[in-house]
């Protein structure tokens, strides 16, 4: 409502602080200092940009249809990521149809219906908060104790699928709780006005309201899942596989079939390695970009 | 459950009393609380997947063995379980993350808090959230393919595997989490502190140091504590980068074998079921869990203690 003034009197009062700052002695300390949050903030834009340049360079040459219509080959000029990328493909949609409607599902509940002050409810807040913060190789050994050996499931894409999937879950789930904690209480208040259920308000008003936080938070999860290496090494994903993988056949995706090729000694696979990075990274940039886009373009502000 | 709902408010009068007792409803809430629960079983999944192989272990090792002796060859012929080798790689490469991810974050964290215009701002943020999002697979590839033989041609002979490189890479990795959550702390110091030190005269290097980041600390300390932890449990990159070797040495440029590094090389590897060495995959995975676990916490403490000051 104050918006406006808000920010006016925020610019004035930015304005007063760099005129001051200029006009003010500078002494060597607040100099140096300065020197190291510059330095500070270039490393990192610095780094993005040499690791860019590196993978550029060494991928470019490499990067061709072959590595699009082969598969897996001892000979880096007949080598190809086909079934690496198809079975990257295959679990974005698994977690798609899994993760999302659990993770959502919980965020609903914890916002709109748990009570919160029941110590039961704290203990899924606590769990969540630390499930987020585990070690991805946790994950890897709970898919390795449960599903592939526990199960007896084997080494298929489903196994993979599921523990990317629960390793997602806290993620996408905190993206979602904050999205609906966004959309204020007098939407809610307004339906229950009217005489709309909760669940009613939750379905027809809260929901379509924070769709947009949801789904941003849910393509920044899943391409977090998408360029995940570590628990997929346990559950049996780093295989030689030619074929089209399919639900419960073996597997191969993109990250290990990188680190696989990152592991051969011949210079060849670490070119290849790299246009396969290239593949991965504009996999995860455009995913990225459109969660960016679709945050600046759809959010509202109340 | 939409025609439902709109049959039961066309149809006679509304009744207020019995909103919220629907069946319909309660088994759709209660379906939501289900998934929930979800969450919970997976920490207990995770826990039990962990213990139980332990306890098998430990009944065939004993935990004095596995905490205090300096050789770890479980694959060998004979074996020898001491964790320490993989304890002391894991700290090195973490030291090394530290030394670039806490100082530099920081750095970042002041300068987009109070130093950077909006336009700075608005470049900076998305980059780093960018950095935030490469693949730990590609990070270990630049670590292997680049920083190594960067620090070579300096003249420093380190090995093709080592754990600085490693380290340093991880410590880039971590750079956007650390200047995120402690920019975060830092915004929520009350501009008033700020207005009122200008006030008092103070430059924007004295606002900053003795004001900003003081108010901030316990939020920064835990931004610092949840890298750590991250980089303890970072395993792609040392996995690819840091090598195989597991001996003691704090030498930076010596190839190590970090607790994560084994548990997925063992993990990935063809180990048959039941033998000592497919039950260590889990006595590591359990002290790995520990450690992050106590870090975690004693994080979210901090977090928590924060924000009862400034809310």
């Amino acid at each position: 409502m104050n918006g406006p003034t808000r920010t006016a009197s925020k610019h004035a009062a930015k304005a007063v602080e760099h005129s001051l700052a200029g006009r003010r002695h500078r002494s060597v300390t607040a100099t140096i200092f300065l020197g190291y949050l510059l330095f500070s903030t270039f490393f990192g834009l610095i780094a993005l940009t040499v690791l860019l340049f590196t993978i550029f360079r060494d991928g470019l040459p490499f990067l061709d249809s072959t590595l699009f219509a082969n598969g897996p080959s001892a000979h880096p000029a007949l080598a190809g990521a086909r079934p690496a990328i198809i079975a990257s493909i295959m679990i974005a949609i698994v977690l798609v149809a899994t993760t999302l409607p659990i993770a959502i599902a919980t965020a609903v509940y914890l916002e709109e219906f748990a009570q919160k002050e029941r110590f039961w409810i704290r203990l899924i807040e606590l769990n969540i908060q630390n499930l987020a913060a585990i070690p991805s190789i946790i994950f890897g050994i709970l898919g390795l104790a449960f599903l592939v050996r526990g199960l007896g499931l084997g080494p298929v894409l489903l196994a993979g699928a599921l523990i990317l999937g629960l390793q997602m879950l806290p993620t996408v789930i905190i993206a979602a709780r904050e999205a609906l904690r966004a959309v204020p209480d007098s939407v809610r208040q307004g339906g229950m006005a009217l005489g709309a259920t909760r669940l009613q308000v939750v379905w027809r008003e809260v929901l379509p309201a924070a769709i947009p936080g949801i789904a941003t938070g849910s393509i920044l999860g899943l391409s977090r899942a998408i360029g995940e290496t570590a628990p997929l090494l346990m559950v049996g994903a780093a295989t030689f596989v030619s074929f089209n993988p399919e639900l419960l056949t073996q597997y191969t995706v993109l990250p290990i079939m990188i680190y696989q090729w990152i592991k051969l000694p011949q210079a060849d696979f670490q070119g290849l390695a790299a246009a396969a990075i290239i593949i991965l990274l504009a996999i995860l940039i455009t995913m990225n970009g459109f969660a960016i886009w679709m945050r600046n373009r759809f959010e509202r502000k109340w | 459950m939409a025609a439902n709902a709109t049959s039961s408010t066309s149809g006679g009068r509304p009744s207020l009393t019995s909103r919220g007792k629907r069946t319909g409803e309660r088994i759709i809430i209660g379906a939501l609380a289900l998934c929930a629960l979800i969450s919970i079983l997976v920490t207990v999944g995770i826990v039990v997947a962990l213990l139980v192989p332990s306890m098998k272990f430990f009944a065939e090792v004993s935990p004095v063995e596995f905490f205090t002796t300096t050789k770890w060859a479980p694959l060998f012929e004979p074996p020898a379980f001491g964790v320490l080798p993989l304890i002391t790689g894991t700290l090195t490469t973490t030291f090394w993350a530290c030394t670039i991810c806490l100082p530099l974050g920081l750095g970042t964290a002041i300068y987009l808090s109070d130093y950077a215009r909006p336009r700075e701002r608005a470049v900076i943020k998305p980059v780093l959230e960018v950095l935030a999002g490469i693949p730990t697979v590609v990070l270990g590839y630049f670590a292997l393919t680049f920083l190594t033989p960067l620090l070579r041609s300096l003249g420093w002979q380190v090995e093709i595997f080592n754990a600085f490189s490693a380290g340093m890479i991880i410590g880039v990795l971590l750079l956007p989490t650390v200047a995120s959550l402690s920019e975060d702390a830092m915004k929520a110091v009350p501009s008033s502190l700020r207005d009122g030190s200008y006030g008092l005269g103070a430059n924007r290097f004295q606002v900053s140091t003795r004001v900003v980041v003081p108010a901030a600390i316990s939020g920064i300390a835990a931004s610092f504590v949840l890298a750590i932890s991250r980089a303890i449990g970072e395993t792609t990159i040392v996995l690819i980068a840091a090598g195989q070797l597991a001996h003691i040495s704090f030498m930076p440029g010596d190839s190590i074998q970090t607790m994560t590094a084994f548990i997925a090389a063992t993990g990935a590897g063809d180990v048959p079921v039941g033998s000592i060495s497919y039950k260590t995959i889990f006595a590591v995975g359990l002290t790995l869990f520990v450690i992050t676990l106590l870090l975690n916490v004693v994080a979210m403490r901090m977090v928590r203690r924060f924000r009862e000051v400034y809310e």
